[in-house]
């Protein structure tokens, strides 16, 4: 631990470019008993990017939200351009120069992109005249940063990309010198993201200070200068990017040696365990979301689907699994029809030899109100093992769920714990834990390491390639495109409803997958409107 | 986000529902002072008349039987996820089956009345509940909405029924005719002087059974597994291949069961025929009932007690303190009801925060410890 000093400093500076733009020192936070930020130190550099890493609640967001004014800090202070600071709401924050990119875009759907930037910084009662001066403000802004976005689109009608450049747009409008950037790209296509890059390569140079927080270890080699790496609230260590690579970040993060590849054998596949044919399926609103797809599933292999999420992934699992009716085509579990009325599909799957990890662990995969045991047989429940007759044997849930316990090494090793209070990577190993067990034939799984620590991700993927090399077919939905190349035995990209392409993972790029992802076949286009299916 | 943490289960439990209780009292303390009575008299004559004598008791116990049944039937639907507000007309139809049966068997032996009485009862006040359930799950129809509706539906059928069909020729008011010999609950009095008039009687124990009950069907059967994964995650429940409209409409028929017993407790057990509004809304009650008894068969009993005691004890504080009249008497129950039921969370907030502050200083004395300790490694 190198920048700890628990000591406050002040050493007062004066501003200049190239200098230290922003400091934090000494900064401290609690919620109730979690001690969020501890001690943390942090000088950013002016016309830098600078990139924070670390694990799924590391604090990164909580120390950036003390920076941007949503929360105030227990102890410590903040100088900005040397001059110490209170910052006690965002808009004071933007007084000082600091805009935030919210990883859940903050914007009103049904408003214009004009609409949307002017909202809160109006400049009087009536609207026109604050429209026409963003619209000529925007325009400036567009040609200076490469920011192009159509000013009077609604944002519904924006692609995701389309939309983060308004959020981009409306710190600047604000007259924001310092952008903090919260997992930007955690909603984009590959070439989505390197446009973003562009664009945050271009402010760099316009003088502008970039924050970066991501947990991709990719991002911060391609774009930051300097980067700082948080592990368990504590500022671990600040680095010139050129000086390290990867794999030191990696220690660093997770404070041991971490495999960054995963290891894995050739795959031996058998027979066609679960088998999908023309396959459309619709959501909730009646719109046509899987429009024709076929995919072959043989034991023993992992079939990796990649894809910008809401391409119609989602709504081919939930078929897949049982939980929503197909309105055309065909699925086959160990050649047997999936085919069921009403809600009975989710018991249909299980009997078939189907397991499934949900893509979103708390909605649907747990009851996080209920004791970790009785997580345990959820889906199971009618198991003869857990009791035959009308009563549940609480003695045999019990039991498997210390199983589970000692297995997968969930933590804490409490199966009367409520499931809320494990973490994300424990909540995702209980669910692991208890499908995984019931020894299926087809294993579907969705974002299998969504919010989940580095150190759970190394363990749940070997997890999965140890179901793989028993002779299970494994069905694999991510949007992790790193955890897709790396698992997979082959992989299907998915866009707009469709499956648009087979890749090798040992041989397929990056960037060809990319514009799979993206249902482009040429390089140049990086238009805004091209993820986001809009089918009404 | 703040300094709070959920709460341990003792003050879940205990804490909050005893502050809620006595901040109802204060206010009501409160009331009775305004009108220019002793409050602590009021108190004094009020739990002497719920728990000093035999009589009183009895009639406490009398209430809390119907109490236990609406907080079930409130309770039970709760746990799958549904808002049953229909326990009233739940409990109001129900009584055409105890009293159709009792005076059809007049002539037996109670032991023969009573499962078929119950069985009557409950398939009708089951049906009352199953149907809203069914409109929930096939339809989307919100069970507040139905049940709600579902209570008046039976009140018109029973003035209807009362005033056209059950009546009898020879009698002006609008009631069926009465059972005298075996259609009657067996009262407690009869074995114990001690309950004086009070109109206690079997259903007690027959309260008591469907609390034990209660318990077994949620926590022990898988059945109640699947209530309870449904209520706390509907998503879950599908995910796990539960039928989520079936449990909906067990769950309510259940619920509407719990309900129809009230029946046998008011029509064979005080009225020994069916009146216009016998259930005399002991169903809404259960609301408060379920919500301050946490939805937990323990819990509910308790509340039932309480609210037992309210009714008795205010009675008799009616009659012994004139100043406070029937309608002070109703202001103090609805004190109660708001404070433990509609301001159940008036704590929660507050206490959590305290809660979360007494951990948070714990942790960080424990946390400067370490710290010290670590220094004084290095």
């Amino acid at each position: 631990m190198t920048e700890n000093s628990p000591n406050i400093q002040q050493r007062p500076k004066t501003a200049a470019v190239g200098d230290v733009a922003i400091e934090l020192v000494g900064i401290n936070k609690h919620f109730g008993p979690v001690h969020a930020n501890k001690d943390i130190d942090l000088k950013i550099r002016r016309g830098t990017v600078h990139g924070i890493v670390g694990e799924n609640g590391a604090g990164k967001t909580t120390l950036m939200s003390i920076l941007y004014g949503f929360y105030t800090a227990d102890s410590g202070q903040i100088l900005v351009d040397g001059k110490p600071v209170k910052i006690n709401d965002s808009s004071h924050a933007l007084e000082l120069g600091i805009g935030m990119v919210h990883q859940h875009f903050m914007l009103v759907d049904n408003f214009t992109v004009l609409e949307n930037v002017i909202l809160g910084a109006e400049d009087s009662p009536l609207l026109k005249t604050s429209l026409a001066k963003a619209r000529s403000v925007l325009a400036q802004l567009a040609t200076d940063y490469e920011l192009e976005v159509d000013p009077d689109a609604l944002i519904e009608d924006l692609s995701v990309g389309g939309q983060q450049r308004v959020e981009i747009l409306k710190a600047l409008y604000r007259g924001a010198q310092t952008l903090i950037l919260d997992e930007p790209t955690g909603v984009l296509t590959p070439s989505e993201a390197d446009h973003l890059f562009k664009v945050l390569e271009t402010l760099r140079a316009q003088g502008k200070t970039i924050i970066l927080i991501t947990h991709k270890l990719r991002e911060i080699m391609a774009i930051t200068d300097d980067v700082s790496v948080m592990r368990q609230g504590a500022m671990v260590k600040t680095l010139i990017t050129k000086n390290t690579d990867p794999a030191e970040l990696a220690e660093l993060m997770v404070g041991r040696r971490v495999l960054l590849r995963v290891e894995k054998g050739e795959a031996n596949p058998g027979d066609v365990l679960l088998s999908v044919r023309d396959l459309e399926v619709k959501d909730d609103m009646g719109v046509l979301r899987v429009k024709g797809v076929d995919i072959d599933v043989r034991a023993g292999e992992i079939v990796g689907i990649a894809g910008v999420a809401g391409n119609g992934q989602s709504d081919l699992l939930e078929a897949v699994t049982g939980m929503r009716q197909a309105s055309a085509g065909k699925i086959q579990i160990k050649g047997k029809d999936l085919r069921f009325s009403g809600d009975a599909g989710g018991a249909l799957v299980r009997k078939l030899g189907l397991a499934h990890v949900p893509e979103d662990r708390q909605e649907a995969g747990l009851v996080i109100e209920f004791e970790q045991w009785e997580n345990a047989i959820l889906g199971y429940q009618d198991d003869d093992k857990y009791g035959q007759g009308v009563f549940l044997s609480i003695a045999a849930a019990r039991a498997e769920a210390n199983e589970h316990i000692k297995k997968y090494d969930i933590r804490p090793a409490n199966n009367r714990l409520k499931t809320a209070n494990f973490s994300g990577g424990n909540q995702q190993k209980i669910v692991l834990a208890r499908e995984m067990s019931s020894n299926p034939d087809v294993l579907v799984i969705g974002q299998p390491t969504r919010g989940v620590d580095i150190g759970a991700i190394e363990f749940i993927h070997n997890q999965i390639i140890a179901m793989r090399d028993a002779g299970k077919a494994v069905l694999l939905v991510s949007v992790e495109l790193d955890e897709i190349r790396s698992l997979s035995d082959r992989i299907l990209v998915m866009f707009d409803g469709h499956i648009v392409g087979e890749a090798d993972p040992a041989t397929a790029t990056e960037s060809e997958l990319g514009l799979l992802m993206a249902g482009i076949e040429d390089q140049s286009a990086t238009k805004p409107e091209n993820n986001k299916e809009r089918t009404k | 986000m703040s300094v709070r943490k959920p709460l341990p289960r003792w003050a879940d439990l205990i804490l909050i529902p005893a502050l809620n209780l006595t901040l109802a009292f204060l206010v009501s303390g409160l009331v009775v002072l305004i009108i220019g009575e002793s409050p602590l008299e009021a108190v004094q004559i009020l739990l002497f008349g719920a728990f000093g004598y035999g009589e009183g008791l009895g009639y406490t116990l009398h209430f809390a039987t119907n109490f236990v049944f609406a907080g079930l039937a409130f309770s039970i639907a709760s746990h799958a996820g549904q808002f049953n507000i229909g326990a009233e007309g739940q409990a109001y139809i129900a009584g055409l089956g105890a009293i159709l049966v009792a005076l059809f068997l007049d002539q037996t032996h109670w032991l023969i009345v009573m499962p078929l009485a119950m069985l009557a009862a409950g398939a009708l006040g089951g049906f009352w509940g199953f149907v809203p359930g069914y409109l929930a799950a096939k339809r989307g129809s919100h069970v507040v909405i139905t049940t709600i509706m579902f209570n008046f539906i039976a009140a018109s059928i029973m003035v209807y029924l009362l005033n056209n069909v059950l009546k009898e020729p020879s009698n002006m008011a609008p009631e069926s005719a009465s059972v005298v010999n075996a259609g009657k609950m067996p009262q407690l009095r009869e074995f114990w002087d001690f309950f004086g008039f009070a109109p206690v009687n079997v259903m007690l124990f027959v309260a008591i059974a469907a609390l034990i009950f209660t318990y077994i069907l949620l926590w022990r059967t898988e059945l109640g597994y699947k209530i309870r994964t449904l209520g706390k995650n509907p998503d879950a429940a599908h995910y796990a291949g539960i039928s989520n409209s079936a449990i909906v409409m067990i769950s309510m028929t259940i619920a509407g069961a719990m309900a129809a017993m009230i029946a046998l407790n008011e029509v064979l057990g005080v009225q020994n025929r069916l009146v216009l509004d016998f259930v005399f809304g002991y169903g809404f009650v259960g609301i408060a009932v379920g919500l301050m008894g946490r939805n937990h068969p323990i819990g509910i009993a308790l509340a039932a007690i309480l609210f037992g005691a309210l009714y008795q004890g205010g009675q008799e504080l009616a009659f012994m303190m004139p100043a406070v009249t029937r309608e002070m008497i109703v202001v103090i129950q609805a004190l109660v009801i708001l404070f433990t039921g509609a301001m159940e969370g008036l704590f929660r907030g507050p206490l959590e925060t305290i809660f979360g502050l007494i951990e948070f200083s714990k942790n960080s004395d424990a946390e400067t410890e370490k710290d010290q300790h670590k220094d004084s490694k290095e």
